[in-house]
């Protein structure tokens, strides 16, 4: 008994440097190559991400959050060429961003010695780098949290999604390019001082620890390896795979989508020509039947006095049918095939055929309840005024009776419930 | 000299980092709740750091007498389907545990009572797939 204390006390504390490690597989090259993963991977999550925020429109002030100074990219046009461009990015973002959570665990795990490396700093550069270091740690697991809790809609935070998932960013962005910027020829060097190839040919029994590095990443007293590097590669790589194919299908759609069985978009409607996935129903946004049934009408403004039309008018109008993904902040996004009236021939109508904006409301009372529509927004030929979706008449929670449809545009602006278009005049 | 010059090219790069994440957390100095979203910044690193870390170790630590169990190990066999169990877990509670009922109903006009039950299932299949593994690898490594 006492002999196993006095053991274990000593594997603690050597020389009173902290924990011991164990694991014969932590060292530099590991830790590089799931750096390398990671260097190749969230650039991506971050351009899609801030790619995303100038999908919402930020130049009309209805992107979130609102003035964010220097913290954009350069402003330009949401254009709507592809109709699959917003899908694209958000789904990238969303789903690069999921797959990418196993290897942030395990690299992590890979340098956590250092984080219990005493004394923790000796100079001034090496207190500032163990702060950007919690930038870095702190600004990925932050989003990842954030992401996640959204994704399945649920707030548990409290505080504005948008608000913390978009600064928190740029506070990650900060403590990511630092440690690239400072750490990158370590990691080229460290890559290159083992074969991929060999280590993926590699058994367990063969496995023998990295040679002493001056971080203290590679293990002063390791044990037996349990699992070969190939192994621990393959349980990385394969959690990435997991989480790659319960997500996927919430964009992708079609058969895969069944497999995202643990996402909310993953679920299935029925087979009807509404049931496809709702972003928030009629009854969330308090829409009554009364708003909506024979007394509704739809105001057209901006040129002179303003016009109304009923449905029946609207539906005499020429109709026009576009096939269209409708995609989601939350990185879902399913394609329908939509008809109704064209936005420019309503800008016509109004006497602004050629508008520099377009101001959409709706019945909603709150939320997502207005949007701008840039002029390329409106004028494209398969932007709608939709009353119909799949040939059927839309239903109270897809926006009855009519709602927007604009290639590449943001779910959350493809209005729904619309009372009033308002053109704007160049 | 050269080493002051990379000390101080490394000096630059450490302040401009700290100086674009001092901007970025200036636009929400004014919200009400930026003590909260600085609870949770520093929540996610103490919660990986302090919590998740220690006990993963610690369980894999005591998961170790696996290892000379029998004459095929089932350390990993146990391993990567409780990684799984783990990991799915963790990304996934809201819809497994209800979480975040009301919002969700409004969001998606559903309830989240399939989770549970989906996500039991797939724990199952991790482990009996991993079972499965570790039966055939064990028959042929008695033969």
């Amino acid at each position: 008994m006492r002999g196993t204390m006095s053991a274990r006390t000593q594997r603690w504390r050597p020389s009173g440097r902290g924990p011991a490690w164990r694991s014969p597989l932590r060292g530099p090259w590991l830790t590089s190559v799931f750096g390398a993963v990671l260097l190749a991977t969230l650039p991506l999550v971050i351009i899609t991400g801030l790619l995303d925020y100038l999908a919402y429109g930020p130049r009309f002030g209805q992107a979130i959050p609102g003035d964010v100074g220097w913290l954009h990219l350069p402003f330009f046009d949401w254009p709507t060429r592809p109709s699959w461009l917003f899908r694209l990015t958000q789904g990238l973002h969303v789903v690069l961003g999921l797959i990418v959570i196993p290897v942030v665990l395990a690299k992590l795990w890979s340098v956590i010695p250092r984080l219990f490396h005493w004394p923790p700093a000796r100079s001034l550069v090496q207190v500032l780098e163990r702060l950007t270091l919690l930038l870095l740690v702190g600004g990925i697991l932050f989003e990842i949290a954030t992401g996640v809790l959204n994704i399945q809609y649920d707030y548990l935070f409290g505080f504005s999604f948008y608000t913390a998932h978009y600064y928190g960013a740029w506070v990650f962005i900060g403590g990511f390019l630092a440690h690239v910027a400072l750490k990158l020829p370590k990691m080229v060097r460290a890559l290159r001082s083992r074969s991929l190839r060999t280590e993926l040919r590699t058994s367990r029994a063969n496995t023998e620890p990295e040679p002493r590095d001056p971080d203290g990443l590679v293990a002063r007293g390791p044990r037996r390896p349990t699992m070969s590097r190939r192994g621990a590669l393959g349980l990385v790589f394969g959690g990435s795979a997991l989480l790659g194919v319960l997500s996927a299908g919430q964009t992708l759609g079609g058969a895969s989508r069944s497999a995202a069985i643990l996402l909310p978009r993953g679920r299935s409607y029925g087979d009807g020509p509404n049931d496809f996935q709702v972003n928030r129903t009629a009854s969330a946004a308090a829409i009554t039947p009364a708003a909506t049934g024979s007394a509704w009408r739809l105001t057209l403004s901006g040129g002179g006095a303003p016009l109304r039309f009923d449905r029946t008018v609207l539906q005499a109008m020429p109709q026009h049918t576009a096939e269209l993904p409708i995609a989601c902040v939350e990185g879902w996004s399913t394609t329908q095939t939509w008809s109704g009236v064209r936005l420019r021939d309503l800008a016509a109508l109004a006497g602004i055929p050629e508008p520099a904006s377009a101001v959409v409301s709706s019945l909603e009372r709150s939320g997502f309840n207005r949007v701008t529509l840039q002029a390329n927004q409106v004028l494209d030929p398969e932007s709608l005024l939709a009353l119909r979706v799949n040939g059927a008449v839309l239903s109270p929670d897809h926006g009855f009776p009519a709602r927007i449809i604009v290639p590449a545009l943001p779910g959350v602006h493809c209005t729904k419930w619309v009372r009033s278009i308002e053109f704007r005049k160049p | 000299m050269r080493a002051n010059a990379i000390n101080g090219a490394h000096l630059l790069i450490l302040l401009a980092s700290l100086a674009l994440a001092g901007y970025a957390a200036s636009f929400v100095l004014g919200d009400p709740l930026a003590l909260i979203m600085l609870a949770w910044f520093l929540g996610a690193v103490i919660g990986h750091d302090l919590i998740l870390f220690p006990i993963y170790a610690l369980a894999d630590r005591a998961a170790d007498r696996l290892a000379n169990l029998a004459p095929v190990s089932p350390l990993n066999y146990v391993r990567v389907p409780v990684l799984g169990t783990a990991l799915t877990f963790v990304l996934f509670f809201p819809g497994i545990i209800g979480q975040g009922a009301p919002t969700y109903r409004a969001a998606t006009g559903q309830t989240q009572e399939p989770y549970l039950v989906r996500w039991l299932i797939l724990v199952g299949v991790l482990f009996a797939t991993s079972g499965l593994c570790y039966a055939i690898r064990s028959y042929r490594a008695r033969r």
